[in-house]
This record gives structure tokens, C-alpha cells and sequence, in this order.
């Protein structure tokens, strides 16, 4: 009896090979996205942590000499004594960022290669390697020393051994730091025994840069999330058209005696052979889909997957497994409803396939009162929530109220354009356009999902690079900064430097508890590069002029949240009063900050004097300014920070996060594109009794074919009209409510019309390009085929 | 005349060869005439109807509505025929499902611009369907959305009526009342009327009848 149900079940399929496409298809699409979301998120943090570990250099203790470079000797010397250090040289090659590592004794995680691969450790240490991205690899010009491309270097960085830095930078016998391992042996002569000269820096709990790229991964957390919801509305919509069309067949076993449960059984057993097939193909597809996509995302996917760099593939099982539990996973979520309805499906329930629509509007009031209860939780959440879970839950729950409000709406403004309408064809139109809402609107939700998510993605990651490099003009606005080892070599450096440049910004700070909370306070000169560069986000007028004559101060965003500090305020730094004149964000800072004037900070703390130096220059003389400074002072890469250095870094990496986030919009857009397919040519037989009529009174197929079309377009326009606000409010929630949350200050949100046209173009596209075949298809309709509509009992 | 069919071929594709069904019909009709076209199950009523209608293509032979050949014409040009010159009424399915009853009673009258309330008013109350204007055809009994497809056939006064056992699923009573009012209507409208049925009662009634045998017109009676 198995035998018999499974095969009457599977036949449909071998009659319907179409739907079986579309289902697998689906499926695999939605599982597909899903594995290239991640990719992608990974692939971010790949290139950040990159960035991070290169750049950051916070994460170890480390030991500088004052003199400028470690002897290789003092090196062995703090090694025998027991010192886990490890040996750093660092350099330009052609303007490029040269750093030398030991790999053997460099601690784990700092080495930004794969160097847990024995392989290359070797080779490393035998021979010398240049690992850089392919980019710098191109700028860098002949070497003697094999080049080796990997993407998993930050951007304008080369990596290499200690000896063949040494070489190349011609720095023999000298090693620019040295890296102390967190872990220590508990005995070991103090550091001023073995080399006086030396100094100890702490490790800083995290680079700026670290925790600005903390709230992105967030970020885009939230969006791989956003992603599978898109997939599971599309494998839901593909799992309901093939149970209604089976309707007929299932009643047809019921009444030949077959148990309810025994069916259930069977369809779930197909159902999981079915999603399992699918996600495999799904984890495949998104793994070349990806890689044929973003060469970048390539380096990624060889984490993810454990792809050798070689070329060959080789998938790591547990991607196996999490894409096929998606899979599957998504494909119970989505059959749930369906298996449900079947098994409350009394057994003579009407085969024929408008009873569908009939029950989807009977269950349209369910769906509006759980859509506007979703809502009205989304507005709640976000007006008096707090915490990050709020934060989530507000986005839950607006994303899926609107999806399931889109037809409620979309259906009132339809029978608006029905009452307006003029023309009988006109008033046929918008009336037949409701009438297929049921059987499209869940590709019409994930397409408004899709869209939202699309918006959403790119305002946040826009605004994100807008303040970031806002941010960079603000703190690094002179073209070059100094950083000074000791109170002496500061001021012959202050002195040198003023003979050379336009101007030299001091930058000296103080650490205080301000109203309990530890803060820097700063003391810079009064100079029009703050006036000019300083953004404040809010300020009374004349800030500036106001801190300049001492009585006033201006704190960061983080401390004003904290503290509950606003505008006109007092706040007391060591025992004096100051008014708060202005707020200003201090991305991904995680403590206090206070700025004074420069007279006022020396007259509170009389012992600091400034170490570090912003120097303003033209931007063309930095080089040959920090050559001479190394020539004459000593000064090594850690001393000295290049602005436009860092901020083209910066801009780098964002540049790589934009390939991959434009690729992942055009992705979702065309699977929801998909879903428009699926939904149009499932519905074409449907719509052959529904057009008969229309065309026997003297319309031509050509014309039901166009007309299609537009509906297409004009559903399509409709659901991307009501897409942009939701994204936009979901990029809002991401950026003012998640990362405040999360991180302690606001995101500044700006808006991008040129990127949302441009996506509004795309996604009405993909709704024209996805109602083509089934219009045409309508158009060659036979009129024999019509003719049976009236001739036949259906 | 209205109407004038002349050698007439219409075969199908069957499992074995060509299957001909209709071979060399030959027919005539003028405005205000009634004629019955009856035969047995499977012998080409409703084939021919459908190619008189422009709905259908023959193999070869000539349908002239109005003295213009229709089978001169493109998708188009009979698309604007059925329009403009011609109502059918089916065995089922006549309604537009997504339209309510009264817009389905007035769909072709607007699309041909012939429009005419009082008109509709009238029909909807002698077919006793003014209670149901607002409704949807799935709201309807199988006699009611018959006699609405009737209202919509009259409604656009169309000068060639064609009907293909409109009363098929009526019971006897309720056909005959449906049949008297269209018959009564046709000729008031000065339309022809052209019905396929199987109920040699109501073929009675019409003005003249023919016969379709082995794809031939076999007798014409007064
Ligand atoms: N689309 C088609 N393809 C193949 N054969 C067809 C097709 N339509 C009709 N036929 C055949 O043509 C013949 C005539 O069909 P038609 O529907 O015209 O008969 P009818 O006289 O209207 O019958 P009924 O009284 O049962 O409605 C039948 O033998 C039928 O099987
Ligand atoms: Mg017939």
C-alpha cells in the first residue's frame, strides 16, 4: 500500500516536471542564499580582522626600544631569559606597508595567513615568501622573493618571514618591536634587568577600528537572517502551489481508503528526500555562485568550505550539514502550514483550484489582525523597548507585519483603481488583478522582502562608509601624525617639525572620571583644523569660540548617553567647572571624551606635556617628511601615521564590502525575481477559464499576453512603492536602535535616491523579465485549448 | 445575408490520421431569422459554431459575416468581429469570474461601445436577475449564470447570436422560459440566432431547422 500511495504521489511529479523544477529550484535558491550570505558576512570579517590585526596591533603587549630598533641580540638575550616575545620588522617597500613576522614563535591569531598550515610555516621560514592581496602584489615592483597572492592580507600590506624583511628593508640584525604572548612563564626577570632601554606598552583592549567593525558584522548578521527569511517565503509559496495541485490526487487516495496519517508520513519522507537533494545543490550553488561572482569572496570560501588555495575543492562537512539542516529546516517551517491544512482537509473538499483563492480571502482577515498585532508590537518595541533583543524582535516583527500586510494592502488599492476605473477593460483589469493577489502574493512578499533588505543593506553600509570617513576627516585631519617615545625626544621632534611644516597640533590627554566615568580629556591648540573638521551633533553656536575662552567644553556621544549629560550642562574635570557647548561622535570609542582648550588643559595638569603631534603639510611632502624623521630620529612605522595612508586603506576595505553587498542585491533580487516565475506560470493554467470568457468576447491573446505584462510591472512597482519605507525603517532600527544598543552610540543614517532608483529599475525588471515566458506562453495559447474551457466539464 | 458558410472542412488530428468532422457545410442566415442546428453527440455542432463564431480556423472553405470573409482576417481583425458582430453564449463557463454581474452583463456592449443602461436595466429584469447585479458569477446557481450570460449576449445587441446548448443544464420549466425570452429578444433586436441543441422541443420553436450528420448538413426543414 506504501508502494502504491508513493508512487500516485510521485506521479504528479513525473507529470508536472516543471514543478518539481521549480520547487528544487527554489529550495536550492533559498538554501543558496543563505551559505552566500554567510559567505559574504565572513568574508567582511575576513577583510576587517585582516585590517584589524594588521593595523590594530592592540590585541598583544608589545616591547619598543627608545633608541628606535631591537638588536637582534637583546632579542635572544629576553628569550633565553624566558620571554615569550616574538620578533616584528616593519617597513616601506615602494610606499608599500612591509611587515616580517615569525611565524614559529608570532602568537596564534595574529598572523592574518592560514599559518596553521605546516606547509607554508616551512617555506616561510626557508625560503621567504611576500604574501599581499593580488592588488598590492601588482603595485610592488620587481623583487627578488617568490610573491604569493592571498586575500586574506588587508589591502596594501605585505606579510612576510623576519629574515626577509630584514633583507628587503636592509634593516640586518634589527627588529623594529617585539610581540609579548599573552601567555608568560610565572618566573622571569623583569624587563629593566635584561634591557633598560626598552619599554613595555600594554595591550589596548581593542582598536577603534575593531569595535566600529564589531556593530558592521552585527549588521550584517541581521541581514544573513533577513536573507533566509526572503528563501522561506519562496520555498513556502513553491510547497503550497504543489500541495494544492495535488489536491485532487490526495482526496482520490483518501476515498480509495488510504490512512490520513499514513499520507502525512509519505509526503514528509518525499519532502526531506526533496529538501535534502535540494540543499545540497543549494550549498554547491552558493559556493560557485559566490566564487563566479566576487573574486574576493573566493579567499573566503576556502575558510568556509576548507577549499585548498590551490584551486581543488574541497567542502568541509560541516557546511554540508548546516546547509542541508537550512534546507530542510526551511522546507518543515514552510510545509508546516500546508500539512496542517491537509490534515484538516475534510475528504470531499472541492478540487478544483479557485476554492483556493475562496479560502486564501477567507483567511485574509486572520492575516490582517496578525499583521497590524505585529505592527502595532514593532512600533511598541522600538517607542518603549530597550536592549538588544528588543532591537531584534522590533525588526522580526516589522518585516514579517509588513509582508503579511502587503496584500491586505495591495489588495486596497487594486479595488481602489477598480472603482476608479473608466473603461471596462480598465475595470477587468484591476478586478482580475485582485483575483490572482492570492496566488501571488507570497512571491510579492519575499520581493518586497527581498526589496526592504536590498534599501535596508544599502543605506546602512553607504551611511556607514559616509561616517566612517566623515569620522577619519575629523580625527586624522592633519595629513600626518608623530608619535613621540619620551617627554625629550618630543620637544627637539616639536622644535624640528616647526621649522618644517605649516603647523603642529600638540595632542596631549588626561585620563579623569567624568560623573564616574572614565574619560580622556583632551587639550588641543586652537586652530581652524578643528573648526573646520569637527562635526559636532549637536552644538550651540559658536562652540568653538566658546571652548577657545575656557569656560566651556565639548564630550563625545558615548559620554553624553552614559552620563545623561545634554546641552548647556555642567560637568567638573579636576575640581573645575565647565559648560557643555557641544556633542560629537566618537565611533567605536568605548569610553568618555572631553575637549578643552589648550590653556586650560595645561593649567589643570601641569606635568603632561605632548608626545603625539598632528602635523599639518601638504599632502605630496608626507614622504620624504617621514623618511627624514626616520633618518634623523629614529622614527619607525609605529611612530609616524600617514592619514591618506589610512584613510586609502580604509576605503579599500569598504570597497570590497560594496562588491560583495551590490552582488548580494542583485542575488536576492533575482530570486525573488524567481519566485515571480514560479508564482506567474503556476498560475497560467489557472487563468486559462479566467481569460476564455474575456477573449471569446474580442480580446485578442496578444493583448491578455501584454496585459499580463503590466500586471507584472505594475505589482512589481506597487510592492517596491511600499519596500522603500519598510527598508528604510529597517535600516533605521539597524543603525539607531541595534547599535545603540549594542555599542553605545548612533550610526547617523543618510539617505542614497540614485541607489534606491536604481534598485526600484532592478526589481521592476526582474518582475518584467519574470512574467515574459508565462505571457508569452499565454499569448500562443491554442484557441482550441480556450474552446475546451466551455466545452468540457471541468 | 448575414451569415453565408459555404464548402466547409474542418478535420482533427486523431491517434489514427486525420479525423474529419465537418466535410463541406454549406449554410445560410438572415437578421431575424431563427435556426436550430441539432445532431448527434460528436458531430461537429460545436465545431461549427466556433469557427462561424471566429474563434476557430477551418481547414479550407469560406465564412462571410456581413459579406466580409472572416477568413481573410488576422487574430485582430476577428478578435474585433466577435466584438462588434457576434455573441456566444456557451454550454458553461461564459462569465468572467473576477468581474460582478452586472459589469459581466455589460462587458461587451462597452467593449464595443454599445452601451446602452435602460437597455441592461430591462434585460436584468425580464431574465430576473436584478437581485444578483452585485454579486460574483460564483455566487450564482448554474441557471442563474446562464441566463446572465444570455443578458450579456443581448446586451451588445450583437447582429449574429450564437448559442451552444445554453440550456443544457437547465431543467425543462426554467429552459423553456429562458429560450421564449431569448428567441423574443432576437427578434426584437433584429439579431439571427443560430442554436445548437440536442432537445428537439426547442428546436421546434426555431424558424428553421438543420441537421448535422457524418459532417454534412443533411436535411433543411421549413
Ligand atoms: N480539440 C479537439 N481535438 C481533437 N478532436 C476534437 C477536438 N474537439 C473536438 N474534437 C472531435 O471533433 C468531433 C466533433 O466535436 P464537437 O465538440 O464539435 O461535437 P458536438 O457535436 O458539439 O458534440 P456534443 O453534442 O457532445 O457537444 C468529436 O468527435 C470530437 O471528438
Ligand atoms: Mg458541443
Amino acid at each position: 500500500m506504501t508502494n502504491a500511495g508513493l508512487l500516485a504521489l510521485l506521479s504528479h511529479w513525473r507529470h508536472n516536471p516543471m514543478q518539481l523544477f521549480t520547487l528544487v529550484v527554489a529550495l536550492s535558491l533559498a538554501t543558496a542564499l543563505w551559505s552566500g550570505v554567510q559567505a559574504v558576512n565572513t568574508e567582511a570579517r575576513a577583510s576587517y580582522d585582516a585590517a584589524a590585526e594588521t593595523l590594530g596591533e592592540g590585541m598583544f603587549a608589545q616591547i619598543i626600544a627608545s633608541t628606535g630598533t631591537i638588536p637582534q641580540e637583546d632579542f635572544i638575550a629576553l628569550r633565553r631569559a624566558g620571554w615569550l616575545v616574538s620578533p616584528v620588522v616593519e617597513g616601506r617597500l615602494d610606499g608599500i606597508r612591509l611587515i616580517g613576522i615569525d611565524a614559529l614563535t608570532s602568537p596564534g591569531g595574529l598572523a592574518p595567513v592560514g599559518l596553521s598550515d605546516g606547509k607554508l610555516t616551512i617555506e616561510m621560514i626557508t625560503r621567504g615568501i611576500l604574501f599581499a592581496t593580488q592588488e598590492t602584489l601588482e603595485r610592488l615592483g620587481e623583487v627578488d622573493v617568490r610573491k604569493f597572492p592571498s586575500s586574506d592580507v588587508a589591502p596594501a600590506v605585505i606579510l612576510t618571514d623576519v629574515g626577509t624583511a630584514q633583507i628587503l628593508l636592509g634593516l640586518d640584525g634589527q627588529i623594529s618591536r617585539l610581540i609579548v604572548a599573552p601567555q608568560q612563564p610565572i618566573i622571569q626577570p623583569p624587563l629593566e634587568v635584561i634591557a633598560p632601554n626598552f619599554e613595555l606598552i600594554p595591550p589596548q583592549s581593542g582598536s577603534d577600528m575593531g569595535r566600529l567593525t564589531d556593530s558592521f558584522h552585527l549588521n550584517l548578521t541581521a541581514f544573513g537572517l533577513l536573507s533566509f527569511i526572503v528563501g522561506i517565503f519562496i520555498v513556502h509559496g513553491a510547497i503550497g502551489l504543489a500541495f494544492e495541485q495535488r489536491r485532487p490526487a490526495i482526496r482520490t487516495l483518501r476515498a480509495l481508503g488510504f490512512p490520513l496519517v499514513h499520507l502525512i508520513a509519505l509526503i514528509v519522507f518525499e519532502l526531506v528526500g526533496i529538501s535534502v537533494l535540494a540543499g545540497m545543490i543549494g550549498v554547491g550553488l552558493g559556493y560557485f555562485m559566490a566564487a563566479a561572482l566576487l573574486p574576493d569572496v573566493a579567499a573566503t570560501i576556502s575558510g568556509l568550505y576548507g577549499q585548498s588555495i590551490s584551486g581543488t575543492l574541497h567542502f568541509r562537512p560541516e557546511w554540508w550539514v548546516s546547509g542541508l539542516l537550512i534546507a530542510v529546516g526551511g522546507t518543515a517551517l514552510a510545509a508546516a502550514a500546508s500539512l496542517w491544512r491537509l490534515a484538516c482537509m475534510p475528504l470531499l473538499a472541492s478540487a478544483r483550484p479557485h476554492a483556493w483563492a475562496m479560502q486564501a480571502r477567507r483567511s485574509r482577515l486572520i492575516q490582517t489582525v496578525f499583521a497590524m498585532f505585529l505592527l502595532v508590537a514593532a512600533s511598541l518595541l522600538g517607542w518603549l523597548g530597550s536592549g538588544l533583543v528588543a532591537g531584534f524582535a522590533m525588526l522580526a516583527a516589522l518585516l514579517i507585519g509588513a509582508a503579511l500586510a502587503l496584500p491586505v494592502i495591495l489588495d486596497g488599492l487594486l479595488a481602489a483603481g477598480e472603482r476608479h476605473a473608466k473603461s471596462i477593460m480598465e475595470e477587468w483589469f484591476w478586478a482580475d488583478t485582485r483575483q490572482q493577489l492570492p496566488g501571488l502574493s507570497l512571491a510579492l512578499m519575499a520581493l518586497l522582502i527581498a526589496m526592504a533588505t536590498n534599501v535596508g543593506v544599502s543605506t546602512m553600509v553607504s551611511s556607514f562608509r559616509l561616517t566612517f570617513t566623515g569620522f577619519l576627516d575629523q580625527r586624522l585631519a592633519s595629513e600626518f601624525y608623530v608619535y613621540a617615545d619620551d617627554a625629550q625626544q618630543a620637544a627637539s621632534l616639536r622644535a624640528y617639525l616647526e621649522l618644517r611644516v605649516d603647523k603642529v597640533l600638540p595632542i596631549q590627554s588626561a585620563n579623569q572620571d567624568i560623573r564616574g566615568l572614565p574619560s580622556d580629556i583632551y587639550g588641543p591648540v586652537a586652530h581652524a583644523t578643528y573648526r573646520d573638521n569637527w562635526l559636532f551633533l549637536d552644538a550651540v553656536p559658536d562652540a568653538w569660540a566658546l571652548i577657545e575662552a575656557g569656560q566651556a567644553a565639548a564630550i563625545n556621544e558615548q559620554l553624553a548617553r552614559r552620563a545623561g549629560i545634554v546641552i548647556g550642562d555642567e560637568i567638573t574635570i579636576a575640581g573645575q567647572p565647565f559648560k557643555v557647548v557641544g556633542i560629537y561622535g566618537d565611533y567605536g570609542n568605548p569610553i568618555g571624551q572631553v575637549i578643552i582648550t589648550e590653556a586650560k588643559f595645561a593649567a589643570l595638569f601641569p606635568d603632561i606635556s605632548p608626545l603625539r603631534f598632528g602635523v599639518r603639510i601638504d599632502p605630496s611632502r608626507v614622504t620624504a617628511l617621514s623618511l627624514d624623521l626616520g633618518a634623523d630620529f629614529g622614527l619607525t612605522e609605529v611612530n609616524m601615521i600617514n592619514q591618506a595612508g589610512i584613510k586609502a586603506f580604509s576605503l579599500a576595505v569598504f570597497d570590497r564590502t560594496f562588491t560583495v553587498t551590490g552582488a548580494l542585491n542583485i542575488l536576492t533580487l533575482a530570486v525573488a525575481g524567481f519566485a515571480i516565475l514560479m508564482s506567474l506560470l503556476t498560475l497560467a493554467n489557472m487563468r486559462i477559464p479566467q481569460l476564455a470568457p474575456v477573449w471569446a468576447q474580442g480580446i485578442t491573446r496578444a493583448r491578455l499576453g501584454r496585459l499580463e505584462i503590466v500586471r507584472a510591472v505594475l505589482l512589481a512597482l506597487l510592492t517596491t512603492a511600499l519596500a522603500l519605507p519598510l527598508g528604510l525603517s529597517l535600516a533605521w532600527t539597524l543603525l539607531a536602535v541595534v547599535n545603540v544598543e549594542a555599542f553605545g552610540w548612533r550610526l547617523p543614517m543618510f539617505l542614497f535616491p540614485l541607489d534606491y532608483a536604481r534598485l526600484a529599475a532592478f526589481a521592476v525588471a526582474a518582475a518584467a523579465i519574470a512574467a515574459l515566458w508565462p505571457a508569452t506562453k499565454l499569448a500562443r495559447t491554442r484557441p482550441v485549448d480556450l474552446l475546451k474551457v466551455f466545452a468540457n466539464e471541468r | 445575408m448575414l451569415l453565408s458558410v459555404s464548402d466547409l472542412h474542418k478535420s482533427y488530428a486523431g491517434p489514427d490520421g486525420h479525423l474529419p468532422v465537418l466535410r463541406g457545410i454549406k449554410m445560410l442566415l438572415a437578421r431575424g431569422e431563427t435556426l436550430a442546428l441539432t445532431g448527434e453527440s460528436g458531430s461537429g455542432k460545436s465545431t461549427l459554431l466556433h469557427i462561424i463564431g471566429g474563434l476557430d480556423q477551418p481547414d479550407s472553405g469560406i465564412v462571410a459575416v456581413d459579406g466580409v470573409d472572416i477568413g481573410a482576417m488576422d487574430d485582430a481583425g476577428r478578435a474585433g468581429m466577435r466584438r462588434d458582430k457576434v455573441g456566444v453564449v456557451f454550454q458553461q463557463f461564459n462569465l468572467i469570474p473576477s468581474l460582478t454581474v452586472e459589469s459581466n452583463i455589460g462587458f461587451q456592449a462597452r467593449l464595443s461601445g454599445r452601451l446602452d443602461q435602460n437597455w441592461i436595466k430591462e434585460l436584468a429584469d425580464r431574465l430576473g436577475l436584478s437581485a444578483q447585479l452585485g454579486k460574483h458569477p460564483e455566487q450564482l446557481s448554474g441557471g442563474q449564470q446562464q441566463r446572465v450570460a444570455i443578458a450579456r449576449t443581448l446586451a451588445a445587441k450583437p447582429a449574429l447570436i450564437l448559442a451552444d446548448e445554453p440550456t443544457g443544464n437547465l431543467d425543462e420549466e426554467t429552459a423553456d422560459k429562458v429560450m421564449e425570452l431569448m428567441m423574443t429578444l432576437a427578434i426584437e433586436t433584429d439579431s439571427a440566432l443560430l442554436l445548437v441543441t440536442h432537445s428537439h422541443r426547442l428546436a421546434g420553436r426555431m424558424g428553421r431547422r438543420l441537421h448535422l450528420r457524418a459532417g454534412q448538413i443533411e436535411r433543411a426543414e421549413e
